[in-house]
């Protein structure tokens, strides 16, 4: 079913304020950067893959490789309300024992494509993916959630050329651009902008858009392959921490964790409690 | 080396439809007949290992048996997280393949010598490690590694290597192979190293010394087996191998030593110093001053033996 644009922000409150809840139980980093890719992930996971949550193997399917694996708790909540799992797995992340680690690793739960957590390896699995796709003649598509920071990596770049070089048209990379990364602006630290100049350059389709628009996101992740022949990047304009007023824009929430009375804060503000 | 490489990838791969080949923008013509036999099943991915070990990864996560190519330095030390996460932590069945390793491409200069690969492809999970002695042991070695179900590094060399086995031995992965029989010192040879261990042979029976000569093809897994009767057996054993004597064949035999006593025989390794190698001229020449040497190998069993 196609949900509404209305629907879709409800949703992606829900696990905005059950990734909030994660990192204070858990202790686990990496808030802000979850929060900021939060609307993203719903607009591919409720409208734009071809995937089916009870059969999440099924080799004709589309793919997501979530390259920004310091971002897990976002994935994991994700696939979870998605029902990919018992969504009570979710209060076992980052324990001892649990298959959800900080970083996803290799199958640890259904709907997790890849291990991650070294930034950079995620666009190159994806091109191996869609080249398979090409080889066994088969027409799924993947796409690669990225960090700006990432975008560090020389192996992004070498990915960009070879998908741009085999006219791999059924590769979205989407760049979660929420201008921090650990320590520090990302276009200080690295002269990262033009971004959108610097994918157009490497021979890709590319779409600048607000990434916290579901109208936007539904819109540009629904229509890859574009016609375009060539590999669709969309830079994803995002806020890290977006949804909690205190979070936003505050680079502290990459490594702080909240307390009880900011979760509380954080759900009243998002329309839960 | 790379010539019966690139034949009996096009033998496999004709038969196995889910091999596909990815190149470090080398070896070009060398592909001919493989693309022929196998079109659309061929990337020249450019001088980019980082991203073709990551892509061979998504390939195989997608059911298909990839193998990467090229000189052995790039396609080993150049991307070996890539290999460590995406191959070895995914235990996917990509195979590995480094050419002209050891000091295949001496002349080149050390940038290109590949003296540390061992070391650092055994330590990683899940991989296994297969230097090939010649030719013949090449294509065994393809052949079982295409069917293997994790990940495999082929350590090959350059070309016109000289060919030890008149016929294909039985071959296993794990499993050394005895290629000639002997009582007195057991000569465990990896990779190139071969002919050059089969070539002490004959200067140690003017000394009086039977020596055997083993080809231990596979360094990861060991075979064990072999060495726990080996050991017990022979007053001697002595590795060989074109790699540094840090983390390579003889410190993987060194390291099952020290976990499993041996009452008997003495233990020694031949291999490489601890240091970049400067004007070597071409491998032969590199050999000699390196003590990569049927000679060196027989004064160092001689030596071994007469001492205490």
């Amino acid at each position: 079913m196609n949900y509404k644009v209305s629907e879709l922000e409800s949703i992606a409150r829900q696990i905005r304020g059950k990734v909030v809840e994660m990192s204070h139980k858990s202790g686990g980093a990496h808030l802000g950067s979850a929060l900021s890719c939060i609307d993203i992930l719903v607009a591919l996971y409720w409208r734009a893959l071809k995937i089916d949550p009870n059969n999440s193997r099924v080799p004709d399917r589309d793919r997501c490789v979530f390259s920004k694996g310091h971002a897990s708790m976002a994935l994991f909540a994700t696939l979870g309300f998605k029902g990919f799992f018992p969504i009570e797995l979710l209060d076992t992340y980052a324990k001892p024992g649990s298959c959800l680690e900080e970083h996803p690793g290799p199958g640890c739960a259904p709907g997790v494509e890849a291990a991650t957590g070294s930034l950079g390896h995620g666009l190159s699995l994806g091109i191996g993916m869609s080249l398979a796709a090409r080889i066994q003649s088969k027409s799924y598509n993947n796409f690669v959630l990225m960090s700006d920071g990432e975008c560090n990596e020389g192996s992004v770049w070498e990915a960009a050329m070879f998908a741009a070089g085999q006219s791999l048209d059924n590769v979205c990379a989407i760049i979660d651009f929420n201008k921090w990364q650990a320590t520090g602006r990302s276009c200080e630290i690295m002269a990262l902008e033009p971004l959108h100049e610097k994918w157009r350059s490497f021979g890709w389709s590319v779409y600048e858009i607000d990434g916290h628009d579901m109208n936007a996101l539904v819109e540009v992740l629904t229509t890859v392959p574009d016609g375009s022949g060539k590999p669709v990047a969309v830079v994803s304009h995002t806020i890290k921490g977006k949804g909690i007023s205190f979070m936003e824009d505050d680079n502290n929430w990459h490594y702080r964790i909240p307390k009880a009375e900011e979760v509380h804060l954080a759900k009243k503000e998002l329309g839960l409690l | 080396m790379r010539n019966a490489f690139a034949h009996e990838i096009t033998v496999c791969a004709a038969k196995d439809t889910s091999i596909v080949v990815l190149s470090g923008d080398i070896g070009n013509r060398l592909f001919d007949s493989y693309k022929q036999e196998c079109p659309g099943r061929f990337f020249n991915c450019g001088v980019a290992e980082a991203n073709m070990t990551s892509m061979a990864a998504g390939l195989a996560m997608c059911g298909l048996r990839p193998i990467t190519y090229t000189i052995t330095p790039f396609n080993t030390i150049r991307c070996l997280e890539q290999i460590r996460v995406d191959i070895c932590y995914h235990n996917l069945p990509v195979i590995i393949v480094g050419t002209g390793s050891g000091l295949s491409y001496a002349n080149l200069g050390s940038t290109h010598h590949s003296c540390e690969d061992i070391a650092l492809l055994r330590v990683l999970p899940n991989m296994t490690v297969i230097c090939p002695a010649d030719v013949v042991e090449l294509r065994l070695a393809l052949r079982a590694a295409v069917k293997h179900q994790g990940p495999v590094y082929l350590r090959i060399g350059k070309k016109n290597e000289p060919v030890i086995y008149a016929n294909e031995p039985p071959f296993q992965i794990g499993k050394a192979i005895v290629v000639k029989k002997g009582t007195d010192v057991c000569l465990l040879s990896t990779g190139n190293m071969l002919p050059i261990s089969v070539g002490a042979v004959d200067l140690l029976k003017e000394q009086g010394i039977s020596a055997q000569v083993v080809s231990f093809h596979t360094v990861k897994p060991l075979d064990v087996d072999f060495l726990k009767n080996a050991f017990g057996k022979f007053p001697l054993i002595l590795t060989i191998e074109e790699h540094s004597l840090i983390g390579g064949f003889g410190s993987a035999i060194a390291e099952w030593l020290v976990d499993n006593p041996s009452q008997n025989g003495k233990f020694g390794r031949i291999g490489l110093e601890d240091k970049f190698i400067h004007g070597s001229g071409n491998q032969e020449n590199a050999r000699k001053i390196l003590g990569l040497t049927s000679k060196s190998i027989a004064d160092k069993a001689i030596q071994l033996l007469s001492s205490d």
